[in-house]
């Protein structure tokens, strides 16, 4: 899984081909699991079923916090000891238990199996049994299945399978059809519009979203098709995306208006677009956004500021942080680094820039004590216990669930690394 | 395989966390890949703990498999060790690890370090986390509890079964402790919450034991009595009267007279509770759901403390099912033992009770169906650790009790004014003191209480399906002259009755004859 493409020809200057710190020791990240959470809310006619223990429900309950609607549609199927004895046994029970969710819930259209560390080790085929499931429910409904294990699979990663086992579903656009622009990646709703706005003002009138809304509307795939990714954590769906014939554009993520900017530049030039035209049509959100962030940037302006690994945004957040905001990166953390995707922010990276991979976790404590940073970022588990100890943080995970992407989120992504710093500030007790 | 969609326990090892959160000094070295590392959140973000949990997780990948994972196993534990340097070391496996049998214990052991390794095997397809905590418990305490001279002076007891991410346990030991202090008596350990591996080696230099928590204490308990003859408390002190024969009960262990302690310990409950503005309280139909020991306290405080009627009482504690059937029995209900939530939100509809007092889920519930909840079991969120001091347990928590329990009802003179002046269309029908968002809604809503904000909307949530039978203009007009806060059970009383009786309309005889049948 997330195999690494090879190291792409990277340009001199920034980060590029700075030596990366590898670890290996104890990780404190979520799973892949945890993208359920906000997957089930993307595709809304999808419904997630891990196959797992109770430690699986539990983290995606904990994850969400309690996130509880009329019906969810995400569910564990708690594998206990009568499937351990045997598999033909495990399989039936699946059976079973698809049967009962689908009885539940008719407005199903497609159904994830969604393997963890338990049906991993004990070599539960999930991709056999989405197919088997598949021919029983067709055409009602469509079952596939990916592994979000926290042995195969870190947070954001739990995405990318998601995505990957989509590509497949893409039907196959044909090659004579008009290019087409392919955003990929789970955006907020308010995101995808407002990007949408600007491509149509760019002049790019064929740009389709993936994944969509409705498991029906799926985009078509083909040579025509230029893909930007939204997320810098999509290494297997990208691709795959390449395989069926998409045209990758390298650009660093729409995070800031730096970001942005060279995003949707990418796109336009991809698509010809006349350079006068795209400064024009992207100038109101674009000086909107530079103001907004402007305003925060006295708060940030010469701070230093330590990332953990957590969602694999930790490079292109860095990039911003460092290049809009002023901020003095002491360390830069991610759980993988992705050479190839990730070419275009690590060469806006300051030079020198210390970037981390994988973790562990009481070492890189250490290391973010001596260096006593004004802010660190960090997950959930450590966020409390460094406040505790005189720090200021940012919770990880907030990054991941609040709309940062595009101009008009950019001065919200700036205030929510300045509010802790504010807080500390004015608290007095 | 069981189809769960929330779950009211976390897997045994989380129970063994708490365990090893709540004491000092012990470490635990936890067989798990990196997504179980997920269970500090609970303690730093739902308690707010200042520490990180002392637990180290292997975090082994799929490319660990089968080759090095016993290494990595053997790494963390050195590792950890010799950066804690604990008294003491838990070591075990999650669901995962146990799949792949590494023998987290024989590992551990080999590795000769100068304290003691304390292995607990927590069947992670069988068992949930109260088990997973009072396994470790006793596991901890058969290691290390010995035989002790005992401490000259008066009577002495231990204090057992609180835990980090505990229903209120630090406020209950306090509360308990200052009890047993009044009383004369003496704590010699309280364990696990704040205990170290050392304190657990003089548990038997106490006359007996004090059981808070049955659901985390009870295998140590017996095994302290067959061990040293240590007897142990069987009443929960949650309520005036359980409070009282707790203090009979501990004076009986302790060889000592209560009636002073009795005559002047007080709570404010009897007399609120006699109050004449409680009246409305009476015969509130509540539905109690919880682990075993809260519920059962729970239930007999609200009829013999608050005079409400009792029409639901169940746990999903399993281990007690037999208790809470007994429990149920008094009042004459049959007792719902699942931990399947959807079962638990069946019943709540089914029932319609006026106040639901549950965990967590049972707050979703309730708010879904638009009734009044107040909290008396974990599991919990953030909001259930209060800032103040806020026992359950002793004189004071029956009063905090009084007060939490009242709270998300109407007042009841204001109840009678609501009545009153309700078709005054100036007149705001919701109770002052929960604020406009208390009004109870009818259709299902998405309730959300996110970590962190939420990107998406969702659109999942359809309307209820309209009930076979047309409500007559005047009757719905008849509907919207009867208070909002039972309006929503009129209709669906009404429209039950219409259904069962075969009618398509319903006018506003069939609403008074559907209220004169059903009545409650
Ligand atoms: S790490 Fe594995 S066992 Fe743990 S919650 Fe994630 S998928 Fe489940």
């Amino acid at each position: 899984m997330n195999q690494i493409a090879p190291v792409a020809a990277l340009r001199s200057g920034g980060c590029g081909d700075a030596p990366i710190l590898r670890e290996r020791g104890q990780r404190e990240v979520f799973c892949g699991l945890t993208g359920i959470i906000w997957l089930h809310r993307k595709i809304q006619d999808a419904f997630f079923l891990v196959v797992g223990s109770r430690t699986c429900a539990h983290l995606i309950q904990s994850a969400a916090g309690v996130m509880i609607f009329a019906e969810p549609r995400f569910a564990t199927a708690i594998i206990d000891e009568r499937d351990l004895a045997g598999l033909a046994d495990a399989n039936d029970e699946l059976d079973r238990v698809v049967g009962r969710l689908i009885e539940r819930r008719p407005d199903i259209k497609l159904l994830f199996l969604v393997g963890s560390c338990p049906s991993e080790v004990i070599k539960l085929d999930l991709s056999r049994a989405a197919q088997r499931l598949s021919r029983q429910m067709a055409p009602d409904v469509r079952v596939l299945s990916y592994s979000g294990s926290g042995i195969e699979t870190t947070f954001t990663q739990g995405e990318d399978a998601c995505l990957s086992s989509l590509v497949p579903e893409l039907l196959a656009e044909a090659a004579d059809a008009a290019p087409s622009l392919l955003v990929v990646g789970a955006l907020a709703d308010v995101v995808e519009a407002q990007l949408g706005r600007l491509f149509t003002a760019i002049g790019i009138q064929d740009v389709r979203f993936f994944p969509p809304r409705n498991s029906r509307d799926m985009p078509k795939i083909g040579p025509n098709t230029r893909m930007l990714l939204a997320q810098p954590f999509l290494a297997e769906t990208g691709r795959l995306l390449e395989a069926r014939g998409a045209q990758y554009l390298a650009t660093p993520f729409p995070l800031g208006v730096e970001g942005t900017t060279a995003w949707l530049q990418a796109a336009a030039t991809a698509f010809g677009v006349n350079q006068d035209h795209f400064d024009r049509a992207i100038a109101p959100a674009r000086d909107r956004a530079t103001g907004a962030v402007a305003r925060h940037r006295a708060q940030l302006e010469g701070k230093s500021i330590f990332l953990f690994p957590d969602s694999q945004l930790e490079i292109p957040l860095a990039r911003f942080l460092s290049r809009e905001l002023g901020m003095k990166l002491v360390e830069v953390g991610t759980p993988y680094l992705h050479r190839q995707h990730l070419a275009a922010e690590l060469d806006l990276l300051p030079e020198g820039t210390s970037l981390s991979e994988g973790q562990d976790v009481d070492l890189q404590l250490d290391r973010c004590r001596a260096a006593a940073p004004d802010l660190v970022v960090c997950g959930l588990g450590l966020a409390n216990p460094l406040e505790s100890e005189g720090m200021t943080t940012k919770w990880a995970i907030e990054l991941v669930f609040t709309p940062i992407q595009g101009f008009d989120q950019a001065g919200d992504l700036a205030e929510l690394f300045a509010r802790p710093l504010v807080r500390r500030m004015k608290l007095a007790v | 395989m069981q189809l769960t969609l929330w779950t009211y326990e976390g897997p045994p090892h989380v129970g063994a966390m708490r365990v090893a959160t709540g004491m000092e000094k012990l470490h635990y070295v936890l067989h798990a890949p990196q997504g179980d590392t997920y269970a500090d959140l609970l303690f730093t973000m739902i308690e707010r703990n200042a520490k990180r949990p002392p637990v180290t997780y292997t975090t082994f990948q799929a490319r660990d498999l089968g080759s090095d994972t016993a290494d990595l196993f053997k790494t963390a534990v050195r590792d950890a060790y010799a950066r804690f340097q604990p008294q003491a070391m838990l070591v075990g496996a999650s669901c995962t690890a146990e799949l792949i049998q590494d023998d987290p214990g024989g590992l551990a052991r080999a590795l000769d370090l100068p304290v003691p390794v304390v292995a607990v095997e927590l069947p992670a397809y069988q068992k949930k986390e109260n088990w997973g905590a009072n396994e470790t418990f006793y596991r901890l305490v058969r290691a290390f509890a010995g035989p002790v001279e005992r401490t000259p002076g008066g009577p002495r007891c231990n204090i057992l079964g609180p835990t980090a991410l505990g229903f209120r346990h630090r406020d209950d030991v306090r509360e308990i402790t200052g009890l047993l202090t009044r009383m004369g008596i003496a704590i010699n350990v309280t364990a696990p919450l704040s205990a170290t591996p050392a304190d657990l080696v003089r548990l038997a230099d106490a006359d007996f034991n004090v059981v808070l928590y049955p659901e985390i204490a009870s295998s140590t308990a017996a095994y302290l009595d067959r061990q040293f003859g240590q007897k142990s408390t069987k009443v929960i002190p949650i309520g005036v009267g359980a409070t009282r024969d707790f203090i009979v009960e501990v004076a009986g262990l302790a060889g000592i007279d209560a009636t002073a302690v009795l005559a002047e310990s007080q709570s404010n409950l009897p007399w609120y509770s006699r109050s004449v503005d409680s009246t409305y309280l009476t015969n509130k139909r509540v539905f109690v759901f919880g682990d075993a020991s809260h519920a059962i306290a729970a239930a007999r405080m609200a009829e013999q403390e608050f005079g409400f009627k009792v029409v639901g009482l169940g746990t999903y504690s399993r281990e007690f099912a037999r208790e809470v059937r007994e429990a149920a029995r008094l009042y004459g209900i049959e007792a719902l033992i699942t931990d399947d939530y959807l079962e638990v939100e069946e019943q709540v509809a089914a029932l319609q009770p006026e106040l639901v007092l549950g965990t967590q889920m049972e707050r979703h519930i309730a708010k879904r169906l638009g009734l009044p909840c107040a909290m008396i079991s974990a599991p919990m969120h953030v909001q259930d650790f209060p800032a103040r001091y806020a026992p359950q347990m002793g004189f004071e928590g029956a009063n905090v009790i009084f007060d939490t329990w009242v709270h998300p009802l109407m007042m009841g003179l204001e109840e009678h004014l609501l009545g009153m002046f309700r078709e005054d269309f100036e007149f705001n029908a919701a109770p002052s003191h929960l604020g406009a968002s208390a009004t109870p809604a009818r259709v299902p809503e998405p309730v959300l209480e996110t970590v962190a904000a939420q990107a998406v909307p969702d659109s999942s949530v359809q309307p209820q399906p309209a009930g076979p039978a047309r409500w007559a203009p005047d009757a719905e007009k008849e509907l919207s002259r009867i208070p909002f806060f039972v309006r929503g059970k009129a209709r669906r009383n009404t429209e039950k009755f219409a259904s069962d009786q075969g009618l398509t309309l319903i006018t506003v005889e069939t609403l008074y004859d559907a209220k004169a049948q059903v009545g409650r």
